[in-house]
């Protein structure tokens, strides 16, 4: 399980960010030294308690514009990701699966999915697709996640419920083919069959060339889609790391003792 | 908001220049005196002249209207000039001599004024301040007996016409701002199809104000005979200056049996500075009667650019079986202000009436869609359908729909359906991260939401719409 010899994808250190202040008011310091390095084709966890700090990890790697790096690094792919804007983080292959994916009325999913895979298409240097060809390719995608084709038409999540949302995260995760993919609470709110179809779209997309980093509270995800390894993330660092049974022992014992020998 | 975004908001009004061009103006104010010395400048008939000074004497009886959900200071109504024109070097013969610092300015702004440039094939008549500097391809529209000329012309040519029909739809007294118009109008399109004919292209009217402390008060009459149909698109641009600007304009419409009239606006007037500093008054009286069996009148309007926007396209739908239309797109960005919508009054019997508005806010603006829909009691079987949508555009706007059902027949059929939406940051992080900048995704947005309006626009109108729209909301989002 541990991949000595693959390419780092990702490597992050001691990063430290805050959410921005407001009108005057300081910014409150969320991550205070994180370090993470994640090569290709593994999977891994992070865990920990609400206020942690790992949603504003995920959403800092992807640029979010509420919050400010005030140091460390993040190299992905060679590239120092901090100089890259959020939409040339995603062209050069990192993906955020939305814990709360936001409704865009009036923009029909089809059409979004196009305008970013060509987007991505054009940034590999590769032929966009037009309507027609595009269907094709949708029409398979979409099995992965199990959805309706008449989804397709609807305005992006808009009237979807919490579990079709999600499965839209991973439907166009399954267009865009990400190198790293990070799922930001993905399986919050999601019923069990919900939640089996979601793990079982991001496994058929996993490869030996790309990664996951799933952000969650709960072990349940992980009987789904197996870590290599998992990490407890508190006061906005990474306390802990160890193997896919580190949460077995988390779910056992809680977060308490961690925390305390931290 | 991030500061690549601000900075894009913050582009400059590109039609804001000021033509340096010798303009005979007459001195700021109003009264009979200046209303006989503009009817004599344009050595006007007795009976427009007894026109508008009944209209004056009516207006003088008449209160501004407070009841727009808008605010600003009252205006001085002899603190404006009421008459302003390019100093003619000589009587125009052909276009060709136009003076050229004017066609220059008209080149600037996209409208060009040879006949041989034109590329798209839509006759122009382009109004300059108060007068109507040129109309194209006159002739070929004689050929087919369409008239199509500055109103001026129509007066002296077709007195019998604008007789007929001048205040037959907006009455001179109808209302505070069409009986200012009525008094001091001084230019405007005049357009006549005859009956059976089809107008083979697109008429427009370019609506240009360049003097400083000028107002335009311009009146445009267009009737569609028996079984005719026109196509009929209007544009407004005008310079940046500190001081507001009143645009009080009439356009009257008329369809008789089986006619088909539909006039589309891309309103892009200077809408002042982002503290809401300048920029136009638009105070607009346009209405449509649907005088004969089976007839069509069709408003659809994309209002960008005024500081103030009052402005209720309406259709009065007499004739049996005729159609109203409304399409609107409304922008209010900055401090701008909004009160819009349209009135669809049913008198007909079988009449059908569709409104489809949707109200963009962004910056501190606050637009309000104002609609009535009046079903009379002779007009068995009417059908409305109205759909206001709005869109809101950061947490400092305001959107307001204020839509009025008066039904005085019980075999009506009324159905009205509204949403609100808000895009915000996270929309634009969320199609920043699937790889999508904030130009390309505003225009996404903005094109979701308003493509029910923009498939009613003619194509290149489309075209320009979107580019106006989206240049208006750059940055405004996040």
């Amino acid at each position: 399980m541990i991949n000595k010899g693959s390419k780092i994808l990702l490597e992050v250190k001691n990063l430290r960010a805050e959410i921005a202040g407001v009108a005057g008011v300081a910014g409150i310091e969320i991550l205070k030294g994180v370090d993470l390095t994640v090569r290709a084709g593994e999977v891994h966890a992070i865990m920990g308690i609400n206020g942690s700090g790992k949603s504003t990890f995920s959403k800092v790697l992807a640029g979010h514009p509420d919050y400010t790096v005030t140091g460390g690094k993040a190299v992905f792919e060679g590239k120092d990701l901090f100089s890259l804007a959020p939409e040339e983080r995603a062209r050069a292959g990192i993906f955020l699966a939305f814990q709360y994916p936001v409704e865009i009325p009036g923009v029909s999913n089809s059409a979004l999915l196009r305008l970013a895979y060509n987007t991505m298409q054009t940034e590999r240097g590769l032929e966009e697709l037009d309507p027609l060809e595009f269907d094709d390719l949708i029409q398979e995608k979409i099995k992965v996640v199990e959805m309706d084709p008449s989804f397709l038409g609807r305005s992006v999540n808009e009237g979807f419920s919490g579990g079709e949302k999600k499965r839209n995260e991973i439907l166009q995760m399954a267009v865009l083919e990400p190198k790293l993919a990070i799922l930001d609470e993905t399986d919050s709110g999601l019923d069990i069959d919900a939640l089996r179809i979601v793990a079982k779209g991001v496994n058929s997309l996993l490869s030996s060339d790309n990664a996951v980093v799933m952000v969650t509270h709960y072990q349940r995800l992980l009987n789904y889609i197996v870590p290599d390894y998992v990490h407890v993330m508190d006061g906005g660092r990474i306390v802990r790391t160890g193997g896919k049974e580190l949460a077995l022992e988390l779910e056992a014992r809680g977060y308490d003792w961690l925390r305390a020998a931290a | 908001m991030s500061t690549a975004l601000h900075n894009l908001v913050n582009q400059p009004y590109k039609h804001g220049f000021v033509t340096d061009i010798e303009t005979e103006v007459v001195p700021k104010g109003l009264s009979e005196a200046v209303i006989r010395l503009i009817s004599k400048k344009k050595s006007e008939p007795e009976w427009l002249l007894e026109f508008r000074l009944s209209a004056y004497r009516h207006w003088l009886t008449m209160e501004e209207p407070a009841w727009a959900n808008v605010s600003y200071p009252k205006i001085d109504f002899q603190d404006i000039i009421y008459f302003a024109q390019p100093k003619p070097k000589k009587q125009l013969a052909s276009m060709d001599e136009v003076d050229p610092e004017l066609r220059r300015t008209f080149e600037k702004l996209g409208v060009p004024l040879h006949e041989q440039k034109m590329m798209t094939g839509v006759a122009v008549d382009v109004i300059f301040d108060s007068v109507s500097v040129t109309t194209t391809y006159k002739a070929k529209l004689a050929e087919v007996g369409i008239i199509f000329c500055s109103f001026s012309e129509a007066v002296h040519e077709y007195p019998e016409l604008v007789k007929q029909y001048l205040g037959s739809v907006v009455p001179s007294g109808d209302n505070f701002y069409a009986a200012l118009n009525s008094a001091v109008f001084t230019d405007g399109s005049f357009c006549f199809i005859p009956k059976g004919t089809k107008c083979p292209m697109d008429l427009s009217t370019y609506f240009r104000i360049n003097t400083e402390g000028s107002g335009q008060f311009e009146r445009t009459l267009i009737i569609a005979e028996e079984g005719s149909s026109v196509c009929y698109l209007e544009g407004c641009t005008a310079p940046q200056f500190d001081t507001n600007q009143l645009h009080a304009a009439v356009v009257e419409l008329v369809a008789l049996d089986n006619a088909d009239i539909k006039y589309s606006t891309v309103q892009n007037w200077y809408a002042g500075d982002e503290n809401g500093k300048g920029g136009i008054f638009n105070f607009v009286t346009k209405r449509g009667l649907c005088k004969g069996v089976n007839s069509k009148i069709s408003w659809t309007q994309v209002e960008t650019g005024s500081a103030i926007t009052w402005k209720y396209p309406s259709c009065v739908l007499l004739g049996d079986n005729s159609i109203g239309e409304f399409y609107s797109v409304a922008l209010t960005n900055h401090m701008q202000q909004a009160d819009t919508g349209t009135k669809m009054i049913h008198v007909g019997k079988n009449t059908r009436s569709k409104i489809i508005a949707k109200g963009i806010s962004a910056g501190r603006s606050n637009n309000s869609y104002r609609g009535l829909v009046k079903v009379g009691s002779r007009a068995t079987g009417a059908r409305n359908y109205s759909q206001c949508d709005s869109m809101l555009i950061g947490d400092r706007c305001v959107a307001n729909t204020f839509p009025t059902i008066d039904v005085q027949n019980t075999t009506a059929t009324i159905e009205h359906e509204a949403s609100t939406s808000k895009i915000g940051e996270d929309q634009m992080f969320f199609f920043a991260q699937r790889g999508i900048g904030s130009e390309e995704a505003i225009s996404m947005i903005i094109n979701g939401f308003c493509k029910d309006v923009f498939v009613h626009l003619p194509m290149e109108f489309a075209v320009e719409a979107t580019k106006l729209l989206g240049l208006k909301l750059e940055g405004s989002v996040g």
